[in-house]
């Protein structure tokens, strides 16, 4: 596990905290973490934003690979505690069109 | 702010953060990997990859791809053909409906397809190929609006441009690298000119061969011991192999005589410094006092040598250094005169004749290296198989030469009166 990126298992639930990585190249070790979780076996995967004030364009590409690797196993994928200006964004670029928004 | 607002400004974000990765990084391969992200998080697109094209190998190699998976190729033949297609569509968007009438297409057709790529873009630089981008589907599910073109189009240039600079350092590196090979290359056949030459001095002198070379030798020890930088060091011994150039201009009876030559045939050899400082000068020698060594290695500092009867600081050092090779190795080997002197009384001449036609610093330095030797500090042994190993280790040399080092003072008072 990378001691950077918290992560919460609860049975097959992994919930990963996005923190404030989602702007800048090194961002991919969320998706590492997440690809990570996924290849464990999780059967839902919840990427929490609660600490997440800025998503930019770098972020958007790190969230569309999650997005794609849930897809491709078969994994349900959940974006939680998305703040507002956040959650338009998702929806105009049409992320929304594959993962599920959630406040935990 | 409406929704096409955001979008611009979202998408304006990402053109700027682009123009900044290209402009700045110094890492070529993370600028790409950011590159790509700055793309397809713009317009949320799915997957992608950017491709440098090699004109020599004619292939497309992949920098960074993301959602293409393991089977997507990641080297990718290109043909002359398909290259002045893409030349000729200019920086413009090829779409995959469109990109069928191409042999490329069809060599990857499957691929392509089942990655859903629905846009290519040629990389066009300067009216060169540098790469292309594949671009997958929107996360939206809708087609590419001419604006998300335009958007692509702007950021695809950067892109380009990115690589198109990066081409460019490589072919720098590979030429520096060229001629860093062709100056290793000419220094080596400027050392084997100056041993062949060496060896020619010293083969009109029966007596003395190899003089030349040990010279050289000697000299190049004393820049080590005073600390001198490796290329410092070579041209000394350079400056000590081709000391006595100006030897092949002097009749060689004069200087194989085998008894005291007279008035007549000394003024003749006396010559041989500054002619051999005219024989080097006009050469372009990689270090600039070889001449100087030729001409004034015959100089004392209290101004008794010649050709100029020069004083201490008058005299280039690289010529006090050859001087006292030259005397070293004059004192040790059998001349047509006379045998050659044993250690221990060499050592001492150089002791007394320090300050008067040697430099003290360049004795000290001289007899600190053989006294490093001779007590194990330094285990190469140079002396040794320049001298012979009997002659090295003749009794008394140590002390003799602890004795010197102690003795030996910097500063004469010679020079001092030389000069008032």
């Amino acid at each position: 596990m990378n001691i950077d990126i918290p992560v919460r298992n609860e049975g097959e639930i992994a919930t990963v905290y996005a923190s404030d990585y989602l702007n800048k190249i090194s961002g991919e070790k969320i998706e590492r973490e997440c690809r990570r979780q996924i290849a464990d076996g999780c059967s839902t995967l919840v990427v929490n934003f609660k600490d997440t004030e800025i998503v930019n364009s770098i972020g958007v590409s790190i969230l569309l690979g999650v997005i794609d690797a849930a897809s491709t196993a078969g994994t349900e994928i959940v974006f939680s505690d998305v703040s507002k200006d956040t959650g338009h964004l998702f929806e105009m670029l049409g992320l929304t069109n594959h993962v599920e928004m959630k406040d935990v | 702010m409406s929704e096409n607002q955001k979008q611009l400004v979202h998408t304006f974000s990402a053109l700027a953060e682009l123009g900044q990765e290209v402009a700045n990084k110094n890492n070529f391969q993370d600028m790409i990997r950011t590159s790509l992200h700055l793309l397809l998080g713009s317009l949320a697109i799915m997957r992608g990859g950017i491709a440098r094209y090699s004109r020599f190998g004619h292939e497309l190699n992949f920098l960074a791809v993301r959602g293409l998976g393991d089977e997507f190729p990641l080297t990718a033949a290109l043909g002359v053909e398909d290259e002045k297609e893409f030349l000729n569509s200019g920086m413009s968007d090829i779409e995959l409906s469109q990109a069928k009438m191409l042999a490329f297409f069809h060599r990857y057709q499957k691929v392509l397809e089942h990655k859903n790529i629905e846009i290519i873009m040629p990389l066009i630089i300067r009216d060169e190929l540098v790469g292309i981008i594949f671009l997958g589907e929107k996360a939206t599910g809708e087609p590419y609006t001419s604006g998300d073109k335009e958007v692509v189009r702007a950021m695809c240039r950067h892109i380009g441009v990115g690589i198109h600079q990066r081409n460019i350092m490589i072919e720098l590196e590979r030429k520096a690298d060229e001629t860093l090979n062709l100056y290793e290359d000419m220094r080596l056949t400027y050392s084997d000119t100056v041993r062949a030459f060496a060896a020619a001095i010293d083969c009109k002198d029966k007596y003395t061969e190899g003089h030349s070379v040990r010279v050289g030798k000697y000299s190049e020890i004393i820049a080590g011991e005073l600390g001198w930088s490796e290329d410092e060091k070579e041209g000394v011994a350079v400056a000590g192999y081709l000391h006595d150039v100006g030897k092949l201009t002097v009749d060689k009876n004069i200087i194989n005589a085998p008894y005291r030559i007279n008035a007549k045939q000394n003024a003749q050899l006396s010559k041989h410094p500054s002619v051999g400082y005219e024989i080097l000068k006009p050469i372009h020698h990689p270090y600039t006092d070889v001449p100087l060594a030729a001409k004034y290695h015959h100089e004392r500092i209290d101004g008794r040598g010649y050709p100029d009867g020069l004083f201490d600081r008058e005299i280039p050092y690289i010529a006090k250094i050859v001087n006292l090779a030259d005397s070293f190795d004059a004192m040790t080997t059998d001349r047509p005169y006379k045998r050659r002197r044993p250690a221990n009384e060499v050592i001492e001449d150089m002791k007394r004749n320090s300050g008067r036609q040697f430099s003290p610093e360049i004795v000290k330095a001289f007899c600190g290296a053989m006294l490093n030797e001779l007590t194990g500090t330094d285990k190469r042994k140079r002396f040794r198989r320049l001298l012979g190993a009997e002659y090295m280790e003749a009794e008394g040399i140590v002390p003799m030469l602890k004795n010197a080092l102690n003795s030996v003072d910097k500063s004469p008072a010679l020079t001092l009166v030389a000069m008032n």
